[in-house]
């Protein structure tokens, strides 16, 4: 028994049911040579790269069938050159690879994948991240540091002691290190609270995100 | 205080770096090329829609060949066109 697949373009600019028809015609006439069909894929209507007899979008179907005689292929491809209705077709034979990738993404195996990777920014999306740079002393790249540290928010940023922060930033690099965080929690409590007009005279009093020498602390 | 540490890049870390390239259907074990996933093949194409060589996508012969088959009949499906510009 060997695997074939038909995949062929239908004129988008027939009646929506007429399109439908065509399609189970050709699944009949495999059908009707014994065949054994495997799977019939509804691609839809799709964007052409480039025009065809001045159409520039086709319906996609995709026929998958097993034949125990190539007798039906030769058939199969008069019918469809013959029908004005066929844009394109191609038929392909498909290798023990072929079938079961074509399995496989049936059942959801392929393209799984990145739908993993699409879920996982979604999940963190979710945990509200909160523009750490505000606070005086962190730029871009800490705020993404601490991120990955697991301080995505103001309220968590202010609960974390300074020498907690510190270890996030020893983590990376040594360029790192210059930065002093023992003013950051404060901060990042004036902002959980929504004390913006606090935080500005605040962030006004330091320098650099540094606590001058000369004031102590409020 | 600069130490040590905080002098980074006198020259380009990358360089000496063993960044071989590979080919990516060994590597992953993929053994079929669809020819109905135009995303995946416009990998191996250039902006004019024209085939990347094997040079400069690592792949090795026996799957470049595949790739080649299955970007020509995504071609004849309209799914990659043939001549274009400014496709990625």
């Amino acid at each position: 028994m060997k695997q074939y697949e038909i995949t062929f373009i239908i004129d988008p600019v027939l009646p929506g049911d007429e399109i439908q028809t065509v399609a189970k015609a050709y699944e009949k006439l495999v059908e009707n040579e014994g065949c054994n069909i495997v799977h019939v894929d509804d691609m839809g209507l799709r964007q052409l790269a480039y025009p065809i007899n001045k159409r520039n979008s086709g319906v996609y179907k995709s026929i998958e069938f097993q034949t125990p005689s190539g007798a039906v292929i030769s058939k199969m491809e008069l019918a469809l050159r013959r029908d004005e209705r066929i844009m394109r077709f191609l038929t392909v034979k498909l290798d023990k690879y072929g079938v079961k990738y074509n399995s496989d993404k049936r059942n959801g195996l392929i393209g799984k994948k990145p739908k993993t990777i699409s879920d996982t920014p979604v999940e963190e999306s979710k945990a509200p991240i909160e523009d750490l740079t505000i606070i005086e002393g962190i730029g871009p790249k800490i705020a993404k540091l601490l991120n990955t540290g697991g301080i995505n928010s103001y309220s968590q940023l202010a609960a974390s002691s300074s020498e907690a922060i510190k270890t996030i930033l020893s983590k990376g690099g040594p360029s790192y290190m210059v930065h002093d965080p023992s003013t950051w929690p404060q901060q990042a409590d004036l902002a959980a609270a929504g004390k913006w007009a606090e935080l500005n005279t605040l962030k006004e009093k330091l320098i650099g995100g540094i606590q001058p020498s000369s004031s102590e602390e409020e | 205080m600069a130490s040590r540490d905080d002098i980074k890049f006198l020259s380009n870390p990358n360089i000496g770096k063993d960044n071989k390239k590979y080919c990516r259907f060994k590597k992953f074990g993929i053994k079929h090329i669809d020819y109905k996933d135009p995303d995946f093949l416009i990998q191996f194409v250039n902006p004019q829609g024209k085939l990347l060589p094997r040079r400069i996508t690592g792949n090795s012969l026996k799957y470049q060949k595949k790739v080649a088959v299955a970007v020509k009949r995504a071609r004849h499906l309209a799914m990659m066109p043939y001549v274009t510009d400014l496709l990625k």
